[in-house]
């Protein structure tokens, strides 16, 4: 299936889809000799009965086309790396073992249910015990079990062997989100669900790739060992992506190793497997592999942008930029919780409209501090971290602006970063006294009154 | 042994020692100590927690019909994913054995009543209360419980909705019904058995019940314990499952799953026993290997407290950990193959019917199997690196519990329902809420094996796109399972209301001390002991 989403009845492969089914059942019933037909085959002596009951599913049986089902993916992917492939090459073999061996033991009840009934005047032979019979079934398949610890015991020391990787990489799981930081090369960023809520709430139609598809996703090299350090800011999550066969628990306070070397560039889709939260089914991994120039060709670039970012931190911002970026800032890491329009699910998630916190003039010092230290004991993250000076001025210069909170107050990435430093918030000429001094009125903010106005 | 009779004979001394029948109106029910009574309660009660998580499954259900989201949002799909979890295993399956064992212990070992009778109505009447206070948590600020059965820290600690700590005490209140359930029937089993019922010669359902029992005592109190940690860490400032304050989440972990695997195993080994005798009636011949069948028992009690990291595979324990997990788990193969195969000899070469009982029995084998195929699977640590949380998962226990637990509940009733109402249920009507609940719960959970292996996890409301087909047809599935439920009820209400007079011996072939009494079993039975040959 590609694609928007379609329901499966609508689903024409190889020109037959189930409407066809349907289409051909409901024909039938139209047909005026269908009752006839019907009646005839009720009819029919009991051992007949059986045969046409037999022709009619194999007659089934051709009717789905098989190409359907090759379509619905059944089975565990192989992969794109050496662990993948040995996991799954064990899964197979593990699972044609219990294929061989429920086809004998549900051969021999089926046989008995067959032939051992009363009805067929079967007489019950009263035995009930054999030492021997019991030391087999006991120790074949404690053999077979031996047999199958041999290469599970081998790919498993192979996937706890970490050592010597070129590339070592922290994976960060926030609710409900990833951060991926490449040690040692200062380059570090989240990566978002990108699917829109229109598309999850039915207003659009859906993207091939809905809920796997995230703003930024993971890169790596191909063909290059790589060591992931997995841990968590929150709660507890697990980086899986099926194609390396790598699983791992992100812990709050622990760090966990896997490793992978992944064979041939492509984009690989995963997704977060611990029950993280309300939104724990949309945070997706993505992980597009490169050739290894293409890598460090991506790498340097990143690097580039990381300094211009920086940069931005001392320019002089309006509020309607600050507005605007703000928007961006806050749809992407705040909405979650404290939705969309800014009125949260109480009491988890409080409303940040109209709180004391967003509105009040002396609480931009308490508004900035939590924003950036989180709260303790709550799902409330410390963002500091997270967020770069210029977004975290914008998240919350936004949130004392929009939806009708409308303080004008304007918070700077400078008084960010000197919060940071220092702890102490220090109202700028253009900003906004967070002190005491009631008389403080929004003609102190007057070089943005109107780009106020125009951010609202 | 008779001090009880005794007991209720001295507060009405106007009736005759053996006649008297259970007291009038709605105090027979509360104030009852009568084993045959608190069974009936226990048995209601777990039907009803049985539909109603079942209508959370339905809501989940409905919710995963189509991929996006439509129904709930996905903080209510969190808190049904929990409550069904939560309510079916502490409230439909674990009353529900327990509710078995009241009714059917004393009568099968020959015992007057169960060796506690005030603390068996104890712990009956605690349920309700613990069932009710978890359910409100639904209706509070902030909703139920939403982080999973499992309910791993830190996300049902610091960032739990306040209603946790009711959550935390339902819990409570019901590991103490449980302990008091199970020190009841260990009491009833190694001290009321009628003379000449030596150990060996119980029946299997009451082996499997007495070593259930130890396994409740052994663990409820662990599970109590990891609450206690929750509620230290919610209220009173400690840290043992915080990072921040020197604690460890993976610790919760551990402790939950010392419990959690032996749980399980209590809500499978009563059905071995329950399954062990049906199968020897309907077949006409004797259980094969009925000494290997209690070793195997207790074998897989005694496994089942050395596996439990097998659900953390992907925590991140050390390899020498993951290794012995692994091998111990691979282990319960073993016990296991030997009662599939013993239950397969028994059905081999008798002279088989196919009543109800035997219907749901024999799917019970192969269904349990099945999810034992997929357990086996599981156990292979590189390969559950790639099943774990996935739907693969899902189906599994599904496999394991659905057919393991629910359908030997279901052939239990109909194989006692003469014993107990004195008539016979309607035939037809059990074998279709057979044959709708096999297909049903068939075509439920057997597309999850293909959408976990292709890459779907558990517990969440909403998912790509390759999985859509799959499913929808779990969702019809479940709605054809679910709604199948009610025939069942209909069936009970039909059967006590009439029938079919039911003999005492209700089915040829049947073996055991339940089957010498009259049907309906009186209200008291045994009160002198019977010769067992």
């Amino acid at each position: 299936m590609s694609g928007k989403y379609r329901p499966l009845w609508t689903v024409p492969v190889a020109g037959f889809g189930y409407a066809d089914v349907f289409r051909t059942i409901r024909s039938f019933l139209s047909w005026p000799g269908s009752r006839k037909f019907l009646v005839y085959s009720a009819r029919l002596p009991s051992g007949s009965r059986k045969s046409f009951l037999v022709f009619l599913t194999i007659l089934s049986g051709f009717l789905i086309p098989s190409r359907l089902l090759a379509d619905w993916k059944v089975n565990m992917t192989e992969g794109v790396t050496a662990v993948s492939r040995s996991v799954y090459d064990l899964h197979m073999t593990i699972f044609i073992i219990c294929v061989v061996i429920g086809i004998l033991v549900f051969g021999v009840m089926f046989y008995s249910i067959f032939m051992h009934r009363k009805s067929r005047g079967a007489k019950p032979h009263p035995f009930h015990e054999s030492t021997i019979v019991e030391i087999l079934w006991t120790t074949i398949p404690l053999l077979i079990l031996v047999g199958m610890a041999i290469p599970a015991t081998k790919t498993l020391i192979d996937i706890y062997d970490t050592d010597e990787a070129e590339i070592d990489i922290k994976i960060t799981g926030y609710q409900w989100k990833w951060q991926y930081e490449y040690l040692g090369e200062g380059v570090s960023f989240f990566s978002n669900l990108k699917t829109t809520p229109e598309q999850i709430y039915n207003v659009r139609s859906k993207d091939p790739n809905y809920l796997l598809e995230v703003d930024e996703p993971l890169v790596l090299p191909a063909g290059k060992k790589i060591r992931f350090l997995v841990t968590a800011a929150d709660v507890i999550h697990s980086w899986w992506v099926p194609s390396f066969a790598v699983k791992r628990d992100a812990i709050p306070g622990f760090i966990n190793e896997a490793w992978t070397n992944v064979d041939r560039p492509g984009i690989y889709r995963g997704q977060c497997a611990e029950l993280c939260g309300k939104d724990h089914g949309f945070m997706p991994i993505v992980v597009d592999v490169r050739s290894p120039d293409d890598y460090e060709d991506w790498l340097s670039e990143k690097k580039t942008l990381a300094a211009r970012e920086r940069e931005l931190t001392s320019k002089n911002w309006t509020m309607a930029e600050l507005m605007e970026r703000g928007k961006n800032t806050y749809e992407r890491v705040c909405a979650a919780c404290h939705q969309v329009n800014g009125e949260g699910m109480p009491p988890l998630f409080p409303a940040l409209k109209g709180s004391k916190m967003t509105v009040e003039k002396d609480q931009v010092k308490a508004h900035i501090d939590i924003v950036l230290n989180g709260k303790k004991g709550t799902a409330m993250q410390a963002f500091a971290a997270q967020l770069s000076e210029v977004d975290l001025a914008a998240v919350i210069t936004y949130e004392r602006n929009a939806w009708g909170n409308n303080t004008g107050d304007l918070v700077t990435p400078k008084q960010i970063l000197e919060y940071k430093n220092t702890g102490e918030y220090k109202p700028s000429a253009t900003g906004h006294s967070g002190g005491s001094a009631a008389v403080d009125k929004p003609t102190a903010n007057e070089p943005n009154t109107n780009t106020h106005q125009a951010g609202l | 042994m008779t001090a009880v009779t005794d007991t209720c004979s001295n507060e009405k001394p106007s009736e005759h020692h053996d006649h008297h029948g259970p007291a009038r109106g709605l105090m027979r029910w509360v104030l009852t100590t009568n084993h045959k009574d608190i069974g009936t309660l226990y048995l209601w009660f777990s039907f009803i927690m049985f539909l109603t998580g079942g209508a959370m499954a339905m809501v989940i259900r409905a919710e995963l019909f189509q991929p996006g989201m439509q129904i709930v949002d996905p903080g209510f799909f969190n808190q049904m994913t929990t409550m069904h979890g939560l309510i079916m295993v502490f409230g439909a399956v674990m009353p529900a054995f327990v509710g078995l064992a009241n009714w059917m212990i004393p009568l099968m070992i020959g015992a007057p009543d169960m060796a506690l009778p005030r603390m068996n109505n104890w712990s009956f009447w605690i349920l309700p209360f613990a069932a009710v206070m978890l359910i409100s948590t639904l209706f509070m600020e902030g909703g139920g419980p939403n982080f999973g059965w499992t309910f791993y820290a830190p996300l049902s600690t610091t960032y739990g909705p306040p209603s946790t700590t009711f959550f935390i005490f339902a819990i409570h209140m019901l590991g103490i019904s449980s302990i008091m359930g199970a020190i009841n029937i260990i009491a009833t089993i190694l001290n009321l058995r009628a003379p000449g019922m030596t150990m060996m010669k119980m029946p299997l359902f009451v082996w499997t019940w007495l070593i259930t029992a130890y396994l409740l005592i052994a663990v409820m109190p662990v599970l109590a314990g990891a609450v206690t940690m929750m509620l230290m860490d919610i209220h009173f400032g400690t840290s043992f499952f915080n990072a921040g304050g020197g604690g460890d989440p993976v610790l919760f972990q551990h402790i939950f799953w010392f419990f959690g695997h032996p749980e399980v195993y209590i809500m499978i080994l009563p059905s071995f026993g329950i399954v062990s005798a049906i199968l020897p009636t309907f077949a006409r011949k004797p259980l094969f290997g009925y000494t290997s069948m209690v070793y195997a028992t207790a074998s897989i009690a005694f496994l089942s407290f050395i596996v439990w990291a097998h659900h953390m595979f992907t925590v991140g324990i050390p390899l020498v950990g993951e290794l012995f997990f692994m091998y111990a788990t691979m282990l319960i193969a073993v016990p296991t193959g030997v009662k599939v195969f013993n239950w397969v000899t028994t059905m081999f070469r008798g002279a088989m019917t196919f009543e109800t009982p035997m219907l749901f029995s024999i799917a019970f084998v192969v269904l349990f199997t099945i999810g034992g195929f997929s357990g086996l699977m599981l156990s292979i640590a590189p390969a559950d690196f790639q099943y774990h949380d996935t739907y693969f998962v899902v189906a599994h226990f599904h496999y394991v519990l659905v057919p393991g637990a629910i359908f030997a509940i279901f052939a239990a009733v109909y194989y006692w329902l003469p014993k107990w109402t004195g008539h016979m249920y309607d035939e037809t009507l059990g074998k279709t809420h057979f044959w709708l609940s096999f297909i049903g719960m068939n075509l439920t959970f057997f597309p999850m094996h293909f959408i976990g292996l292709a890459g779907m996890p558990r517990r969440i409301p909403d998912y790509a796109l390759q999985f859509a087909d799959f499913n929808m047809i779990a969702s019809i599935g479940g709605f054809m399972f679910g709604t199948t439920q009610l025939l069942f009820l209909f069936i009970v209400v039909k059967c006590i209301k009439g029938g079919e007079k039911a003999k005492a011996e209700s089915w040829e072939g049947a073996e055991g001390l339940e089957w010498s009494l009259p049907s309906p079993a009186p209200y008291h039975t045994f009160t002198t002991p019977p010769d067992v040959k």
